[in-house]
């Protein structure tokens, strides 16, 4: 990467910044829909460029660009390497299929939806390229703030009270996240991710205590996005409320969560970093075991469609959250894996629900009353040209179950799609280090795929053949297209897992050797440390 | 002045959870208030206390020593700016919530009349 390509490492966060601010000023729908699936095409096109650079085997690890030129330590840095690269490319695909789903309705459902995504997005591929702690704050608040305006979308008082807790959570997340990097710099005296896994060794006694302490309340705001027992219980309540479009969006909130654990995890308490090493890795271990057997009770004990999806969001972050504290090695590499196709798996899965509901006649929630003088607008009566309303298409029924059929499979982890590949290589990749917590994780892993078969298959059973009060839904072909666009990414997952499989184990390679990330950072030598430092 | 600023902040914090596990939601926002007042004089004492030490490089002070650490100023002011536009924003939804349920409460309901 040189000259104009290493500027192309910003674009994931200025294009959709850009364009939110544009897509604010035009009033014209057409317009509007054309300028936010342009900028979320070429993000995916950015995206897809941004991966094969750091994937191609003679291609440096990782790709740095200072905002402003700013020398690292000192300005802030957006780090590319193959996990921020592998998460922006997530995003983006996801990104895509869900702005085509919304357009056959949901996007008319409020004014700001699509600024409000396409700020979603660049919250999200800020947060996987930054190097730095407090940036990684700012740009957690810019994605919380849009996704806060998502969870209402729509409106409804069920909606208003879910995001009413939900931005309770947040906030108080977001204080802890602050108490946890402000603890940090307090002692370490710097907030560049690099420079601190580099002066780590330099902290001991109460100072390390201290850093030990910032990096438990921040690793809290982090558990607490990614869902962790016991902090995950805001989640099934607030996806199951929000429109499809916004809860297939959400599937990779709580993966920022993760990939934040990840990301913290082996730069600051590595294999290599001495006795500071697998410093929360039982708790991790213990909290992703718990998450998975409680999300698997959970999920059981759901009677909606939506709710079993919020609860399979939760299994999947669990049982990375379980690897990483297990150790790494190759399970983690089958937990990448899991990670991207659970994560399109659940998108579809949630996209899937709504059609599901209309079929069984269950949304059609009276319009609520409009709390402010705004153009809120139920989406299900909206007073578009009736020319719009694309064909009912015969089959939906059918089209409507088959995928049911495959996002179940997709979901608890049977043969032959790409859930099974992921849970498999977790599993064998467990059973090569084989101590008893391996051995109990693996048991899990079994049961969750167990509870989900029997939760999808009463719920399907209940609602597709058994349903008395079923209606042809009108479902629109755009809608249909998103939900097989994901689904067709798994097939491709599964039928290509060598390929993928080759990049996840040189990402869990890279990630192991934080030497390497400091190295591209900081351009190799380290800076002396400030001379004030001392006199605190 | 350390015990002070300590103090400070332990009061604010624990009287935010406090009201944060109140049931209406008018005392949870009061509460994420004095909450975030509480990070922000934390994230501001972690640079050191000093009192009329300059943050910005000046010919006429000596060493590096003379100075106070002028991150924590703008860590804070970005905090402050984002807990501010947050609270706004609460506060937009706990009127949506008040007019849409009729209630105030975060997760509960009115008791019979």
């Amino acid at each position: 990467m040189n000259g104009l390509l290493t500027h192309l490492i910003v674009a994931p966060i200025v294009l959709p910044l850009g364009a939110a601010a544009l897509v604010m000023m035009i009033e014209e729908r057409p317009l509007r829909i054309a300028v936010s699936f342009a900028t979320v095409t070429a993000l995916l096109l950015v995206s897809a460029t941004l991966l094969l650079s750091v994937a191609a085997p003679d291609a440096s690890a990782a790709a740095v660009y200072r905002i402003g030129d700013w020398p690292a330590p000192f300005g802030i840095v957006l780090v590319l390497d193959r996990l921020s690269a592998m998460m922006v490319a997530l995003a983006s695909t996801l990104g895509l299929a869900t702005l085509v789903f919304s357009l056959a309705r949901w996007d008319r459902a409020g004014p700001r939806f699509h600024a409000l995504f396409l700020l979603l997005l660049a919250g999200l591929n800020g947060a996987f390229l930054t190097g730095d702690l407090f940036n990684l704050f700012v740009f957690f608040e810019v994605l919380l703030a849009a996704s806060y305006g998502l969870v209402l979308h729509g409106s409804g008082a069920a909606r208003v009270k879910a995001g009413l807790h939900y931005i309770a959570v947040n906030l108080g997340a977001s204080s802890l996240f602050l108490l946890g990097v402000s603890a940090i710099y307090g002692v370490a005296g710097t907030l560049n991710m690099a420079d601190l896994a580099g002066r780590l060794p330099e902290l001991s006694g109460a100072q390390r205590t201290l850093f030990e302490i910032g990096c438990a309340v921040l690793g809290v705001a982090f558990l607490i996005k990614a869902g962790i027992w016991p902090l995950g219980f805001w989640l099934p309540p607030t996806y199951s409320a929000s429109s499809a479009p916004a809860a297939a969006m959400f599937a990779i909130m709580t993966k920022v969560g993760v990939y934040a654990v990840l990301r913290v995890t082996f730069l600051f308490f590595g294999p290599e970093t001495g006795d500071a090493a697998g410093f929360a890795s039982p708790l991790l271990l213990f909290g992703g075991a718990l998450t998975i057997a409680m999300s698997a009770a959970g999920m059981l004990a759901a009677r909606t469609f939506s709710r079993i999806a919020g609860f399979s969001i939760l299994i999947s972050s669990g049982a990375v959250l379980a690897v990483v504290g297990a150790g790494g090695g190759r399970a983690l590499s089958g937990a990448l894996y899991y990670m991207i196709s659970s994560t399109f798996a659940v998108a579809a899965f949630f996209l899937l629900v709504e059609l599901l509901n209309r079929a069984r006649g269950t949304t059609a929630p009276a319009s609520p009353p409009p709390v402010f003088e705004d153009e809120y607008r139920d989406p299900y009566e909206d007073g578009s040209p009736s020319d719009e309303v694309g064909v009912v298409i015969p089959a939906a029924i059918a089209l409507i179950s088959g995928g049911f059929i495959l996002c179940a499979l997709l979901l608890a982890g049977l043969p032959p799609l790409s859930g099974f590949v992921g849970k498999f290589a977790m599993m064998a990749g467990l059973s090569e280090q084989a101590t008893a917590a391996d051995w109990v994780l693996i048991a899990l892993l079994t049961l969750s795929s167990f509870t989900a078969v029997v939760a999808l298959l009463r719920i399907g059973i209940e609602s597709i053949w058994a349903s008395k009060e079923s209606v042809t839904p009108r479902v629109r072909g755009v809608e249909f297209v998103a939900i097989a666009g994901l689904l067709a990414a798994c097939v491709i997952m599964t039928v290509n897992g060598a390929a993928v499989f080759r990049f996840t184990d040189d990402t869990v390679a890279w990630l192991s050797r934080p030497q390497d990330y400091i190295g591209a950072v900081l351009g190799g030598d380290v800076p002396p440390a400030p001379a004030n430092e001392t006199s605190r | 002045m350390e015990i002070v600023l300590a103090l400070a902040i332990g009061v604010l914090i624990a009287s935010g959870v406090w009201l944060l596990f109140r049931p209406r939601t008018f005392q949870v926002v009061i509460g994420l208030s004095l909450i975030s007042y509480g990070v922000n004089l934390f994230i501001f004492s972690v640079g050191g206390i000093r009192i009329g030490a300059p943050p910005v490089l000046d010919p006429a002070v000596g060493g590096a020593g003379a100075y106070t650490d002028p991150l924590p100023q703008a860590l804070v002011l970005t905090a402050i700016v984002i807990n501010f536009a947050m609270t706004a924003l609460f506060l937009v939804v706990l009127l949506a919530s008040r007019g849409l349920t009729g209630t105030d409460h975060v997760d509960g309901q009115e008791p019979e009349q």
